[in-house]
């Protein structure tokens, strides 16, 4: 599986390549490593992967934090406890996501100094706290499912051996939703790398930002974006690799 | 044969009524069972049979009358009191077989570790499957599974073993060694309420049969009555379907 995505990977560059043998449309030269111009470029432009891997990072497991809390409400026998869970996912699930970064960036401050708090929230977490808002319903619905879709008889088995709510929930429900919620977690990761391209409208430093500055300057917008491309695909490509280890290893672990 | 030394009844039903909706699963079902009693429920789908040993293993509620197992009711039993077995047994398929032993005692009961794991074995051992210990309940044929979900039950230690159809879902090679091991469950003196139409089980085993039919308990006899002299119409109508084939 890797090595076919890898190979996926080598063939586009090799398509690339081809493309730049095109005569005048390309001009490769700009983020050519082998100058000493190209070389600062690109040190430039790969500097973006320390920011939107730790906005990704933070972001993702602050939305599976937030997302089980908000899950758990699901769970309730009585629907009025139920409202809450559905309020959250219907509401935060409608929400585009640029809209929400400016209301999180330039509104929330202003509604917290109203409440007498002084944070001026920067560029960085306000990208982190829209990004893990705005995936917190997925998250939330990923859990749900989850949880849901171990068989009734599991918990009613649970529960005649002895075993509380909450040990069932623990010991015998939990470590079975694992396995369905693991892989489109994972997913929701890839989802919340790419977003968090947005985070370069409010002046975040990440991948995005640093190649639109650079076609600034440079005025080479097919090469950079080109390159832009490529460097979401390698973090998407080694996120989609842990995926497929881990499904695998929940495989082998369910037949053991 | 029922155990008469004892006054009190290990199970008292009276007058459960029991709704869907608007849907009636249960009328004015009253039942005793005694210690040590084998009582197996028989009737067509839908009858309600399945309804009252969920509610006596505390999986459902019903809304009119009462039920007492040992004098009290059903949600203030001890943790496994009520051993419950299931059609599609429900055993836990992440963990070892031994692992779904001694889950409740080591979490419901507290009980360490080592002795948990004895308890476990000599379960294991009774219904004749100790060397399936490490294996994964999806490792196992129908049969040994159902047997792991009688043994995890057992490990319990409960007062009571209700069956829900436990051989419904097995293939017919696979019925026998079932019914072997519950029979023998049967000689020890546990008291036990079983959903099945395994009749030559309830020959051999039952000391009272019942037959339920739109959620009503119609008749209710030692099966050597029950078999060859049904008082109703719907029960040997329904004897003669089953016994047909």
């Amino acid at each position: 599986m890797i090595r076919t995505r890898l190979t996926l990977a080598i063939l586009s560059l090799f398509a690339l390549a081809a493309c730049s043998a095109a005569p005048g449309i390309w001009g490769w030269y700009v983020i050519d490593p082998s100058t000493s111009s190209g070389w600062t470029n690109v040190k430039f432009l790969f500097r973006g992967f320390s920011s939107t891997i730790q906005i990704s990072v933070l972001a993702a497991v602050a939305s599976i934090i937030i997302g089980l809390i908000v899950a758990l409400p699901a769970f309730a026998q009585n629907r009025w406890l139920r409202l809450p869970n559905r309020i959250y996912v219907e509401f935060v699930r409608a929400i585009p996501l640029l809209p929400m970064l400016f209301w999180v960036f330039y509104g929330l401050p202003v509604v917290l100094r109203s409440m007498g708090i002084t944070l001026n929230i920067d560029p960085f977490w306000g990208a982190v706290i829209t990004l893990a808002l705005s995936d917190s319903a997925f998250t939330a619905e990923i859990f749900r499912s989850g949880i849901q879709a171990v068989p009734r008889g599991q918990a009613e088995a649970a529960q005649t051996i002895g075993l509380s709510r909450a040990q069932a929930m623990r010991y015998v429900i939990l470590p079975q939703a694992v396995r369905r919620i693991l892989p489109p977690l994972a997913n929701q990761f890839i989802y919340i790398v790419k977003m968090s391209a947005f985070a370069s409208v409010i002046g975040m430093e990440e991948l995005t930002r640093r190649a639109n500055e650079l076609v600034v300057t440079e005025y080479r917008p097919l090469e950079i974006y080109t390159l832009l491309i490529l460097e979401y695909l390698v973090l998407v490509l080694i996120i989609s690799a842990g995926v497929r280890w881990l499904e695998r290893k929940m495989n082998a672990d369910e037949s053991r | 044969m029922a155990n008469t030394e004892r006054t009190k009844h290990a199970i008292t039903m009276d007058a459960v009524n029991k709704w869907y909706d608007d849907f009636q699963v249960l009328q004015d079902i009253s039942l005793t069972v005694d210690h040590g009693e084998k009582l197996v429920i028989c009737g067509p789908s839908g009858s309600g049979k399945s309804t009252v040993v969920r509610l006596l293993a505390g999986l459902e509620t019903h809304q009119k009358g009462t039920i007492h197992v040992y004098d009290q009711p059903v949600d203030a039993q001890g943790r496994g009191d009520i051993g419950m077995v299931f059609q599609q047994f429900n055993l836990f398929p992440h963990l070892s077989v031994l692992d779904n032993l001694t889950l409740g005692p080591m979490r419901a009961l507290g009980m360490p570790k080592l002795e948990a794991r004895d308890r476990a074995m000599a379960y294991l051992e009774r219904v004749r499957i100790p060397e399936q210990a490490d294996k994964r309940p999806g490792q196992l044929s129908g049969g040994q599974q159902q047997r792991v979900a009688i043994a995890r039950s057992l490990c319990m230690e409960p007062k009571l073993m209700l069956f829900d159809e436990p051989t419904s879902a097995l293939d017919p090679e696979m019925i026998a060694e079932v019914l072997d091991v519950m029979e023998d469950l049967a000689s020890d003196g546990m008291t036990m309420i079983c959903v099945t139409h395994e009749m030559g089980f309830a020959r051999r085993v039952a000391d009272r049969v019942a037959f339920m039919d739109q959620g009503e308990i119609v008749e209710i006899a030692p099966p050597e009555i029950a078999f060859t002299a049904p008082k109703s119409a719907r029960f040997a109508q329904f004897l003669d379907k089953i016994l047909k084939h």
